[in-house]
């Protein structure tokens, strides 16, 4: 899933400072399950700017709602009406979701309450880490399931840098180091040789490096 | 020759080498460079020249590099993967051979998050690996990486790389040499060594790779300049490990003898490493203590420095 960090409640409240009527829109999947834009997020939220609208008597007359998938088109368009009443509104989803509502309705400015931050997974309740890096050109056959795209700080391809300290990246002693995982993992499968391939230079091209990416299958197009 | 250094001819002869370690200024300070220059002068065969160590922002590799080689200090150019892309790093070692630079290292580079740009962003483009690799290919085959295009001129480069049998995982190390050695390095220089023994069963798989016969091998030291620096490195840098005995050595010298104990236990690390089959020289990091060096060359008997030609 795309994992998504709330912004702090103070760069909220500037953006938000400008405007009046407020539609507050939250995001049924990815950033639901990741809890941090779901309709629960969006209930936290619109608590706390309603403390703040009391407080500081900001005017703000908050709508809040969610809808199944900010990042397609039938979803969002039942928001018609909604959006229309708006003056400003303020997405609980990924970039995707923020930048899709504009697509669907340009006439209106959408800021965006979260800052995504990785593709990734829950590893235990209330922790998430990184797992793609969405590069365009997977290795994980080579890497025997652990990208070091994603999890080697340095991107390496090539094996572990000399910073490997009980298993864990020069970086942070939270993070484990992912050639230190990958070594393992092909020692126990018996595949150690695999170790030794040189990984050639990589083309980026696939990757954001390229430009903005495309992807279109001719056959599904109408 | 591949590069035709100084540090090649050595190494080619069979002279135990010795190379050193300059860190260029933060800033444009050419007199501290010069300085530095000439505290290692006729004591090293070649001087490496960091490359934004600790990604600190200093002085270029490539500058400070040209500096020395006007001082008659003869450079290593060390390269880090972390600033640069495929682009800028071809175009640089065209630069830097010809200004006459002759030996380079390639690295993956310390992490920007240590340094005084934490948040900066990252290159590696490439790794130490493959930047090896596109050394070689524009050395011998005279190409760009991804391109069939003939470079103009000759890339005459030595291609030096890092080995760290004092990283985990252990056992994969020397292997991770043998594809350092795959992809085109002509010799190595270790990470710090304190831990004898492990060095010694780290080289033992490196010469049953026969490694040691496939590129040159130079054991780094670093001297301990007090027991408080001795515990700090132990236990703060990664990737180096200091024995117990070690610690104790340099933490119970007497107030104000622990530099002179340091330097005598450098030495006494220099001949053991001279006797270990397939280490060809050393690698001296006397990191901002290069005033030292000499003494140090000098009490390890490894002075004068041959002349070849």
């Amino acid at each position: 899933m795309i994992v998504a960090d709330r912004k702090p409640i103070e760069d909220i409240k500037e953006m938000l400072t400008p405007y009046k009527k407020i539609l507050m829109v939250g995001c049924g999947t990815c950033v639901s399950v990741c809890m941090a834009g779901g309709e629960k997020e969006v209930g936290v939220l619109a608590s706390e700017l309603r403390m703040i609208d009391k407080m500081e008597n900001k005017n703000w007359e908050i709508t809040e709602t969610t809808i199944q998938r900010q990042c397609e088109r039938e979803y969002i368009e039942p928001l018609e009406e909604k959006f229309k009443e708006a003056d400003i509104v303020l997405s609980m989803a990924c970039g995707v979701g923020v930048q899709y509502m504009v697509e669907v309705f340009p006439e209106k400015i959408v800021l965006p309450a979260l800052n995504t931050t990785f593709y990734g997974t829950t590893v235990s309740e209330g922790e998430w880490e990184e797992r793609c890096a969405g590069c365009g050109e997977c290795v994980l056959h080579l890497t025997l399931g652990v990208c070091p795209v994603a999890r080697c700080s340095k991107g390496l391809y090539n094996g572990p840098c000399g910073g490997t300290d009980m298993g864990k990246c020069e970086v942070s002693k939270e993070l484990d180091c992912a050639w230190y995982l990958i070594h393992n993992r092909m020692k126990d499968l018996g595949k150690i040789e695999m170790m030794g391939t040189f990984i050639k230079p990589r083309s980026w091209k696939q990757s954001l490096n390229g430009g903005p990416r495309k992807r279109v299958r001719e056959d599904l197009k109408k | 020759m591949k590069g035709g250094s100084n540090l090649e001819k050595i190494l080619t002869k069979g002279e135990f080498a010795v190379t050193g370690e300059l860190g260029p200024p933060k800033g444009n300070d050419v007199e501290a460079v010069k300085k530095k220059a000439g505290m290692l002068k006729g004591y090293v065969d070649a001087v490496n020249i960091t490359d934004n160590q600790t990604a600190v922002v200093r002085m270029s590799s490539i500058s400070a590099s040209a500096i020395c080689l006007q001082e008659g200090l003869e450079p290593v150019m060390q390269m880090v993967c972390r600033d640069r892309n495929r682009i800028a790093m071809q175009s640089d070692i065209f630069g830097a051979t010809a200004l006459g630079i002759s030996n380079m290292l390639c690295l993956s580079g310390d992490h920007q998050n240590f340094g005084n740009q934490a948040n900066g962003k990252n290159v590696f483009d490439i790794d130490s690996i493959q930047l090896i690799n596109t050394v070689k290919r524009l050395r011998d085959e005279k190409k760009l990486l991804d391109s069939d295009e003939e470079i103009e001129g000759e890339v005459k480069m030595f291609i030096g790389a890092a080995a760290n049998p004092f990283a985990e995982p252990y056992e994969y190390r020397p292997y991770r040499l043998k594809k350092k050695v795959e992809a085109g390095v002509d010799f190595i220089q270790t990470q710090c060594i304190y831990d004898m023994k492990m060095f010694k069963e780290w080289m033992k798989v490196v010469r049953d790779l026969g490694l040691h016969e496939k590129c040159y091998i130079l054991a780094g030291v670093t001297p301990l300049k007090s027991g408080g620096m001795t515990k700090y490195m132990a236990n703060n840098v990664p990737g180096i490990i200091i024995p117990d005995e070690i610690i104790k050595r340099m933490t119970s010298a007497p107030k104000g003898e622990g530099a002179k104990e340091g330097i005598k236990l450098c030495c006494e690390q220099i001949q053991e490493l001279r006797e270990i089959e397939g280490v060809h020289g050393i690698h001296l990091m006397a990191i901002e203590w290069e005033h030292r060096a000499g003494e140090i060359v000098e009490q390890a008997g490894l002075l004068p420095r041959p002349k070849v030609d």
